[in-house]
């Protein structure tokens, strides 16, 4: 991999010239090393596949897999410590991996763009939009001039979908929401017509709604040029709905790859099916379609039976106290705007719901929504401006401090940042046995006792009570979360997108070990989430909420058939997936 | 941004009233005869006494006197000295050279501190990197009177390359040396901010992003990499010009150079607490002032702060 | 789009690799913040030269007499400004007392400033950072203003105000105090930034969800995790401090001229510089090291327990 050679540098050829049978890209046997502290780790371990020209190709898989690192090699954008140890990436018939830096950067932009996942993080701060889209007209030679390039740069944000592009140039990412960062940021990647587009998880950054408008708006502007589209996601519902072929990636292999709907109806690859069987965003539609009904065996953890405990709820519901009430809850924050003037912040507007002993409320909204806010205000983490929270029909607000500290006891909660949530200076054992001493319960053997059992309960080692959280991965870390939230015994549990950090596989388990849980110990679940396909399988009853309200309430089966409200129903059309036709 | 500045503004007058009642506050308050206090060791002329007496109002209530010594130093009646020279006079002919001498030490100390920190961060892990940490953790160590000893004895004295001390004679060809001096001294911090904000910026996802819109890496090192990471050396800067103004009373006390340290210098050494009370405050009004244009400038800098 | 087909290749299943999910994979080597950071130091040889200097210094500090015999007070002006002789390793000042004797006999005085500031700024400075940053609110409000205006002070400036307003009680102690009663903003601002972020880490909210008042959990929780910057700056405070106190001491405003201080003999020792440019040197030399000791063993920790450069190792 001389870069001193001079390589042809490819002839930038356009589309009408092109042979649609040819492919475009050709990926042959690459691997890619990164250089650590602990000596070299291959991310990818050769792997090959064509993308052929205007294709839209998805590549999916979990953290680990190799999929970003396959994108970033592409335009060998790697890491710093990474490079590519072997293979060859021919575009055009010409392999790019002996590119030099120069020659790299006349492929970048002009004949394959990037579409980064993270809006916040991908744009520079001190930078105008204009400066950022300019700078990439002028690089690739797209105009010249200082009117040609300002015009043509409005003419790029207008296409990207941002009303008032003009006003806009002027501004600066930290102004933009997500949405319209990420608009930006397909708009460069697109500014020099580039004949591939590589988009690296576009939209797992953005809400659920916002996502499905931006997808399908890639895909117009794709399909109008002609550009080739290679979707990196971890979402196979979403990469099925999008792309006609599916690569599953797992470990720096390839190890299944087909016509989406051949794989998502066939799979053959015992990790694919796992995959699809893990997977919440086809659980709805595979409830529908009984062409992909049994996938894996019962001791693997299937979204559809988990899915199925739900059913028959309305037995359940006639014996069963309700163990946590909201009544018209309500929280108002004041904030600043701008010189003196402040105003009233509804972050929580009245909200009631019931729960019944032993079943799952999931609490649906995008950011912003309130939910999370909600969640504090039930924890007793924060006083309500209004309303009541009552649980086992005793009031939680409006008590004293040490009152509220004896109902601690019922109610417990798991957070979402596996990586934030347990205290890096402490022992594991120390984090799960910590309400045990802050509510003085037992003394030191009979703690260290309840420490293993609750060890054994979420399956994870007993040797780890001495060991760090460092040690652990996302899923075990979450895993000595909820033992924690365990420790005191509580009837309720509040999960505050608890699962959503986590790669779908892990996702499984943990919801596997959730129901079972439920199941044994008699738990009462408050579910929070931003994910409906999540909650199509876990919940037993909806509400929805959007701007502080809910808008609507549910049995799970009766919203995701019959949903009455417009924001309800949006939401659900979001849901990545929704739009796949499986052949019955 | 017009709020930013006005809030920044409103912030700096209880930190103007706060520094300068404590200043004042510790050499009045303290036990003991303030007037001896400001007389130190020495036992003062009676007529010296009476006008020091009288520019501090020390027979007044203690509240007082720090209004009316508030408010001379705002309209600029700001007393004399023991040998009776008045403090206007002294600052109007000192300040000047103070200035050029912390210009020229500002100037080189950001300009190592942006090279030097900018080839270090790009070339991590290797020669010229660590040699640099190395040799500026060595210079930062030495106390900086004794690298001006040092300094004037090699460079002056033996080498007699520059001037051993400056007199009247206060251009910047003279002050250089003493300027270059202090500037090795306190580049150190604002060379490994500059040094970590290159190695963050490096791998930076916005980086990625230019470099994947095919812009060569000729126009990333100074449009994407060198001006994000000045943001928190300028922010710094703030800080080092403290380190900056407690030096140049030793730095122009030991070359002899007629700016307001050497008054300072001069006082500290005759005990003339009074004068020394004097100066240090206007040294720090001119810190707090020197703080608030430096906000502005990271405002300037950085768009994100202008909107809060 | 053409009608191409689109074959579907399924990769062979290789039993090496397994698809157990999220296995629980133990390292034999346990590992936290402390542990990690404490083998990363173990191997550098920076570490122990800095720890050896370090060690040296206090060591000379609080035994002076297992360095050298020689009384420091002792001065034989017949010996005035001589280089090296028998019994006078470094030679003798201008009044004739040994040098090498003055240098050992000075440690423990810069190093008791250096303390004592320490913790002085540390006592003020933490809880001042602390609770400014986890209450917010008015606490925040009021205990930045008033870091605000301690800060604005250049601390040097504001030790020579002190001094030379307290001329008749020049110690160790007073001038820790001058200098530390200023420094500590400095502390508590970072401090301040690094709790803002640290309390709003999930296991802060869980650890209240369990029922810990506010407070314990600052104690327990906030605190614990938000101590790198303040180490850092503490080693490094330590040799500021010392730097300033001979500085104070150089310009007559120090201690007073009888305490063995460096600071002192160098000032003491200029008159004489081209007779006798040794005496100046040698405890320039001492203040040099000690000072680079301290600060060369801040920055390794610093190194050792950033979690960035942790993470590339």
């Amino acid at each position: 991999m001389s870069k001193d050679e001079m390589v042809e540098i490819l002839p930038l050829t356009t589309p009408a010239r092109i042979d649609p049978n040819a492919p475009l890209v050709q990926v042959q046997d690459l691997e890619v090393t990164f250089v650590t502290g602990m000596g070299d780790v291959q991310a990818v371990r050769g792997i090959s596949f064509d993308i052929f020209p205007g294709e839209t190709v998805a590549i999916v898989g979990e953290s680990g897999s190799g999929k970003s690192t396959t994108a970033t090699a592409l335009i060998n954008l790697l890491a710093g410590n990474g490079h590519i140890s072997g293979g060859k990436i021919l575009v055009d018939g010409t392999d790019i991996t002996r590119y030099n830096e120069n020659q790299m950067a006349t492929i970048r932009g002009k004949v394959i763009g990037y579409v980064p996942q993270d809006p916040m993080s991908n744009l520079n701060p001190v930078w105008s939009i204009g400066f950022q889209v300019r700078e990439a007209i002028r690089a690739n030679g797209i105009a010249s001039g200082r009117k040609d390039v300002q015009a043509k740069a409005i003419e790029v944000l207008q296409q990207a979908g941002l009303s008032d592009a003009e006003r806009r140039m002027k501004q600066f990412p930290h102004q933009f929401s997500g949405g319209m960062r990420q608009r930006v940021l397909i708009g460069i990647g697109l500014a020099a017509e580039p004949r591939l587009l590589i988009a690296d998880e576009p939209t797992s950054a953005l809400d659920v709604t916002i996502q499905k408008v931006i997808l399908d708006h890639l895909e117009s502007l794709t399909r109008n040029r002609n550009t080739a589209l290679l979707l990196i996601t971890h979402d196979l519902g979403l990469a099925a709905e999008r792309a006609t072929k599916l690569i599953v990636m797992h470990r720096g292999k390839i190890v299944e790859a087909g016509s989406s709907l051949e794989i998502l109806q066939h799979p053959q690859h015992p990790y694919t099916k796992r995959l699809i069987a893990a997977a919440p965003s086809l659980a709805s539609r595979r409830i529908q379609s009984s062409a992909v009904a049994r996938v894996v065996d019962d001791n693997v953890p299937d979204m559809l039976r988990l899915a199925a405990r739900h059913e028959a709820i309305e037995a359940k519901l006639d014996n069963a106290p309700i163990a946590v009430s909201v009544k018209d809850l309500r929280k108002t924050y004041t904030i600043r705007r701008g010189g003196f003037r402040s105003e009233p912040l509804h972050a929580v507007d009245g909200i009631s719901f019931d729960i019944h002993k032993g079943t799952t409320l999931a609490l649906v909204g995008e950011s912003g929504s309130g939910k999370s806010t909600a969640a504090r205000l039930i924890l007793g983490l924060e006083k309500p401006t209004s309303g009541a929270v009552t649980i086992n029909g005793t009031a939680m607000t409006g008590v004293s401090r040490s009152d509220l500290f004896k109902l601690r006891r019922q109610m417990q909660v798991v957070f979402q940042d596996p990586y934030a949530s347990l205290d890096p200076q402490r022992s594991i054992g120390a984090i799960i046995a910590e309400p045990l001493r802050v509510h003085r319960v037992g003394d030191r053997a009979s703690r260290e006792a309840r420490v293993e059992e609750i060890l054994d309960q979420v399956a994870l080692p007993t040797a780890l009570a001495h060991r760090y959280p460092n040690e652990l991965s996302g899923g075990q870390r979450q895993r000595v979360a909820i033992g924690r939230a365990l420790a005191l015994k509580p009837d309720v549990l509040i999960l505050d997108e608890a699962v959503s950090a986590l790669d779908v596989l892990v996702q499984a388990q943990i919801l596997q070990l959730l129901a079972d849980l439920q199941e044994e110990l008699g738990l009462t679940y408050l579910f929070i989430t931003h994910d409906l396909a999540v909650v199509r399988v876990v919940a037993d009853f909806v509400a929805v909420m959007d701007q502080g309200k809910i808008v609507e309430t549910g049995l799970t089966d009766d919203i995701f058939d019959h949903a009455q409200q417009p924001y309800t129903q949006r939401l659900l059309e979001a849901i990545p997936g929704a739009g796949i036709e499986f052949a019955s | 941004m017009l709020m930013y500045v006005g809030r920044r503004l409103l912030q700096a007058i209880p930190v103007f009233f706060g520094t300068t009642f404590l200043i004042y506050f510790m050499v009045f308050s303290m036990p003991g005869n303030p007037v001896l206090a400001l007389f130190g060791d020495k036992t003062p002329n009676p007529a010296v006494l009476q006008r020091v007496m009288e520019q501090y109002n020390l027979d007044k209530p203690f509240l007082v006197q720090y209004f009316l010594y508030l408010k001379n130093l705002v309209t600029g009646n700001l007393g004399v000295t023991f040998s009776g020279r008045s403090v206007n006079d002294i600052l109007a002919r000192a300040f000047p050279v103070t200035l050029k001498l912390v210009i020229m030490a500002v100037v080189i100390e950001l300009l190592l501190s942006v090279v030097l920190g900018l080839i270090s961060g790009l070339r991590k892990g290797r020669i010229l990197d660590h040699s640099n940490l190395i040799i500026s953790l060595v210079l930062s160590s030495v106390p900086p009177f004794v690298a001006l000893f040092v300094a004037q004895y090699f460079i002056g004295i033996k080498l007699n390359w520059a001037p051993v001390t400056v007199g009247e004679n206060a251009t910047y060809a003279t002050m250089l040396l003493p300027a270059i001096v202090i500037a090795l001294t306190i580049y150190v911090t604002g060379m490994r901010l500059m040094r970590g904000s290159v190695i963050e910026a490096q791998s930076a996802e916005y980086v990625r992003t230019a470099a994947a819109k095919g812009l060569t890496r000729r126009r990333i090192i100074p449009v994407h990499i060198a001006r994000n990471s000045l943001i928190p050396v300028i922010t710094n800067s703030g800080a080092s010009f403290g380190a900056l103004i407690a030096g140049t009373t030793v730095t122009e006390g030991i070359f002899n150079i007629h700016g307001i340290g050497n008054v300072l210098f001069k006082a500290i050494l005759l005990g003339e607490n009074a004068t020394i009370v004097s100066f240090v405050t206007i040294l720090t009004v001119l810190y707090v002032l020197v703080n608030i244009l430096v906000d502005l400038l990271y405002a300037v800098l950085d768009p994100r702060i202008r909107y809060v | 789009m053409s009608d191409r087909k689109i074959e579907h290749y399924v990769a062979p299943v290789d039993p090496a690799d397994e698809i157990e999910v999220d296995r629980v994979k133990l390292g034999d080597r346990r590992s936290n913040l402390w542990i990690d950071a404490w083998r990363d130091l173990r191997v550098r040889p920076l570490f122990y030269i800095s720890l050896g200097l370090v060690a040296l210094v206090s060591l000379a500090a609080v035994w002076p007499s297992l360095f050298t015999g020689v009384d420091p007070r002792y001065c034989d002006l017949g010996l005035s400004n001589k280089g090296p002789t028998a019994g006078h390793l470094l030679g003798s000042t201008f009044q004739g007392c040994d040098v090498y004797s003055r240098v050992v006999h000075g440690a423990s005085t810069s190093l008791s400033v250096g303390i004592f500031v320490v913790i002085i700024t540390a006592v003020i400075g933490l809880p001042m950072g602390a609770l400014a940053a986890y209450y917010g609110g008015w606490v925040d409000s009021v205990l930045s203003r008033v870091g605000d205006i301690f800060f604005a002070i250049p601390y040097f400036l504001a030790a020579v105000v002190v001094m030379s307003v307290m001329s008749q009680h020049r110690n160790v102690l007073v001038i820790a105090f001058a200098i530390g009663g200023f420094a500590w903003a400095s502390l508590a601002r970072i401090l301040r930034a690094e709790v803002l972020q640290v309390k709003n880490l999930e296991y802060v909210m869980a650890s209240e969800a369990v029922g810990r008042s506010r407070f314990a959990t600052l104690m327990r929780h906030v605190l614990p995790n938000s101590l790198t910057p303040v180490i850092v700056y503490l080693t490094i405070a330590l040799g500021a401090a010392i730097t300033a106190e001979a500085t104070l001491s150089f310009l007559g405003i120090g201690l007073p001229s009888h305490t063995m201080s460096w600071g002192n003999d160098i000032s003491q020792a200029q008159t004489s510089i081209r007779v006798a440019p040794m005496a100046l040197f040698w405890p320039s030399l001492a203040l040099t090291i000690t000072v680079l000791a301290f600060i060369m063993l801040g920055e390794l920790i610093r190194d050792a327990l950033d979690p960035k450069a942790r993470a590339q190792r």
